[in-house]
């Protein structure tokens, strides 16, 4: 019962760091492809303004998914990281190095170094979520079971590389639709429609890429796969669908808000149907959620740490959000905006 | 539960590169710690202090170092990440067996871990917009968030020192889980105090010291008195806290973990009248050569006599305890960071007494060469200890219940020796920037702080931090207008 509640948990968990941690990547991916120096100035200045107050907090929620991982459901745990060794160990570099190429971009002021973190960070984000989505996929197929070695068959196989591209065509789509609601908001129409565009190809891609999976996944995950086209894994699905194809009107009409919610709860909707799709099983189809929850006291203290973790992180993930959708953590006054480059040094202006 | 990957009855061939790899992760990532638990307090002590007595200096410090808080937060954001990919990566064994014993602890640390990356972001942002007071008060909840995170890494490591709180079944597996015993083991309340106290002079000396350098080199006015003054004397009132802590802490290992002690102190027999050792290397068969001897001391530390008994290292078969070579690690690890946190004590007091005297600063110049080094002194105080603490505890993961080599992965090691030296590369990447970073932060705030008063006024002190304002780029298609003041100070 506890081990479902919290089987529930983690899956909302992955949901959460796929739209936070998603959105992030997807910001790394558009700046990937801006464009040379000169091109991609603009669009690469509004990916770091949007990101900056905010891309910390979207990575946490990787760590609150292994410590679910590892202390509510310690086999599962233990199983993954045997079997999907090189895969998470790359995304981890992966994470490492887009971090760094983030946090350092921004204060190097010579182009060369500036190229140098800022390709770094783009290539770390996207591929990252594609070996955290060929980990996925790799356990959705069930190939990774109690005692699976790493081999390259668990994570280069269908239906991982479709979970991995899906993976990133969905940070791409994600990145893109809150860059647009970025744009209007810090009033720069032209990069609107810029990222308007981007938001709809990506979509396109997510579309497809997602009918390919229905067809990968009925030879490869059978499981995973009759579990997405029945029941609640197909509601959610569906769900899934509908709220995509809002996001693309809010995203036509008007980027904002909505647009926002509408893609975060596409994806979101995604990621729980196949999480649904799986059940029983945490690892289709040897482990079930009763074989991998670790002791029943653990658990029952997870939830109450969870609880906890709600009532204290929530609000302030919504201050954080709202003081910053306020304007009250702008980082720049109009003025600044305004300006072209440093008072001391005017040839800043174009080092980009 | 299940039976842990069959593997491994003696050392497997990757114990040594995961081994290699976790250390090397985790003692880069402790350098970051100090800074991340206790700069957010000294920083919220100086912003009261500018609040409070409307200390435009005051405030000026508070604000840069708020920035370089970000960043270093930044950068442990994801060297921490790494280590919980490593826990995966390197030891299924350990997490897979023993995760839901101790692994909550992990979930605690992970939420207050959350707050704060939220509440870091608030303060950083919030120098410009928010209400001065409100801004305040929403930085701070930072340092109990801070504490609160240490709390949960804590009770994880003192419970792989001193494990309980579990019942094994036949098959060695645990169950009847007690979550409470697991969190509050024996060795709990000495960890957590003494690492905190080490994580607030730590971080005290190592930002007095960069103001102890600015006065070296001339720089005597009121921004580097300031600057100086509140971080040391931080820093000094937990070092003699520190001392009797430290203590209690090796007592408290005599007692629970005492070949632990043994390792630490070198003892090779159980006896009475031990002597002390400083330094000296410990062989295999039990001899030590090298080093300064005390005679009786060591029964006199542990005990307060010396007829107390201090267990030796041969009280166990030699699979159960550390190796010589292990041993002498451990043992030069604890005498390293006593030796500093005496040298650390004196340079307290010496701070102390002159302040009680005469109520000023310390005027010799070896006082402030003293203070420069503090700060490094006390990182490498923070290695030592924890080399001590893990070094010691060998061959146990989990002390007297599962082997390092039990825990490790079945990757290949020539996999792990290619990943450690990826690792190497990226991390060598990672703290040259964040050096460079931190030593362009220094330039443009002299440069700025140089322009003050005469010409145009500089950037907000965060601008040049990876977080802050940037007008590197043309935003607008207006053309350069001239920088506003940056709001409040």
């Amino acid at each position: 019962m506890t081990a479902d509640l919290m089987a529930g948990v983690l899956l909302l968990a992955i949901a959460a760091y796929t739209c936070a941690g998603g959105t992030d990547y997807g910001a790394g991916f558009w700046d990937l492809t801006a464009g040379g120096t000169e091109r991609g100035k603009r669009p690469r200045w509004l990916i770091d303004h949007a990101m900056a107050p905010v891309w910390e907090v979207n990575n946490v929620w990787l760590i609150f998914v292994f410590v679910i991982m590892w202390t509510g459901f310690p086999p599962l745990f233990q199983a993954v990281f045997s079997a999907m060794w090189l895969p998470l160990a790359l995304a981890a570099v992966g994470l490492v190095l887009r971090g760094a190429g983030f946090a350092f971009r921004k204060v190097v002021r010579r182009v060369a170094g500036r190229r140098l973190y800022g390709a770094v960070f783009a290539v770390a984000s996207l591929v990252t979520p594609f070996f955290l989505g060929a980990a996925v996929g790799g356990v959705a197929s069930g190939r990774v079971r109690l005692g699976t070695e790493a081999s390259a068959d668990a994570w280069s196989n269908p239906t991982s590389i479709v979970f991995g591209l899906l993976a990133v065509a969905a940070t791409a789509f994600l990145g893109a639709v809150f860059l647009a609601a970025d744009a209007r908001r810090f009033d720069a129409p032209d990069l609107i429609g810029y990222f308007r565009r981007r938001g709809l190809l990506s979509l396109t891609v997510l579309v497809v890429l997602g009918v390919i999976t229905l067809f990968v996944t009925g030879e490869d995950a059978p499981h995973v796969r009759h579990g997405l086209t029945h029941g609640a894994g197909l509601a959610f699905g569906i769900a899934a669908g509908a709220a995509s194809f809002a996001a693309a009107w809010l995203l036509i009409r008007r980027p904002g808000g909505w647009a926002r919610a509408s893609a975060a709860a596409a994806i979101a909707c995604a990621v729980i149907a196949w999480g649904l799709a799986q059940r029983p099983y945490l690892l289709p189809t040897s482990m079930t959620v009763a074989e991998g929850a670790g002791a029943s006291t653990t658990l029952t203290w997870l939830a109450f740490v969870t609880l906890v973790a709600l009532v204290v992180v929530v609000p302030a993930v919504v201050l954080l959000y709202w003081l910053d959708t306020r304007g009250d953590l702008e980082e720049l006054t109009e003025a600044d905006l305004r300006r072209g480059g440093d008072p001391r040094g005017g040839g800043e202006a174009g080092t980009t | 539960m299940h039976t842990s990957v069959p593997l491994l009855a003696s050392a497997p061939d990757q114990l040594l590169p995961a081994r290699e790899l976790m250390a090397f992760t985790l003692a880069s990532h402790i350098i970051l710690v100090p800074l991340g638990v206790a700069l957010p307090l000294i920083t919220l002590v100086m912003h009261y202090r500018g609040l409070r007595h409307k200390d435009a200096t005051a405030l000026l410090l508070a604000r840069r170092w708020s920035a370089v808080m970000a960043v270093q937060f930044a950068v442990g954001v994801v060297t921490g990440t790494v280590l919980s990919f490593e826990f995966g990566l390197l030891w299924p064994g350990l997490m897979g067996r023993w995760g839901d014993v101790f692994g909550i602890g992990f979930g605690v640390e992970a939420w207050a871990f959350f707050l704060e990356a939220v509440l870091i972001a608030i303060y950083l942002y919030g120098w410009r917009r928010l209400k001065p007071r409100t801004h305040f008060l929403l930085g701070l909840p930072l340092p109990a968030a801070a504490l609160l995170g240490a709390f949960g890494i804590l009770a994880a490591n003192s419970w792989m020192n001193t494990p309980q709180g579990f019942s094994l079944d036949p098959a060695g597996n645990p169950t009847d889980v007690n979550i409470w015993k697991a969190i509050f083991t024996p060795m709990f309340g000495p960890q957590y105090w003494h690492f905190v106290v080490a994580m607030l002079l730590t971080a005290g000396y190592m930002v007095a010291g960069v103001y102890a350098v600015g006065r070296l080199r001339g720089r005597r006015d009121r921004y580097h008195r300031l600057g100086f003054t509140v971080p040391f004397t931080v820093a000094a009132v937990a070092t003699p806290v520190q001392f009797v802590l430290g203590d209690a802490i090796a007592r408290s290992v005599f007692h629970k973990q005492p070949v632990k002690f043994a390792a630490m102190e070198i003892v090779w027999k159980t006896d009475t009248r031990v002597p002390e050792y400083l330094f000296g290397r410990l062989h295999s068969d039990g001899s030590i050569s090298g080093g300064i001897k005390v005679p009786l001391l060591d029964s006199v530390l542990a005990g307060f006599s010396p007829n107390t008994k201090v267990v030796g290292l041969t009280s166990v078969p030699a699979d159960r305890r550390p190796t010589a070579v292990q041993a002498t690690i451990a043992h030069w690890a604890f005498d390293i960071m006593v030796l500093i946190g005496s040298a650390l004590v004196l340079l307290a007091l010496w701070y102390g007494l002159v302040w009680l005297r005469h109520r000023r600063l310390p005027e010799s110049t070896w006082f402030y060469r003293s203070a420069a080094c503090a700060g490094l002194g006390s990182v490498v105080a923070v290695e030592c200890g924890w080399i001590a603490t893990e070094v010691g505890r060998q061959p146990w993961i989990v002390y007297q219940n599962m082997r390092v080599s039990e825990a490790v992965t079945a990757t290949r090691s020539s996999t792990l020796w290619i990943m450690l030296s990826l690792v190497i590369v990226v991390y060598l990447f990672l703290f040259g920037s964040l050096l460079a970073v931190l030593l362009k932060l220094r330039t443009r705030w002299r440069l700025a702080d140089a322009e003050r008063g005469s010409g145009p006024s500089a950037d907000p002190p965060e601008s040049a931090g990876p977080y802050g304002p940037r007008a590197t780029v043309r935003a607008g298609d207006g053309g350069a207008a001239p920088p506003s003041q940056g709001g409040r100070p």
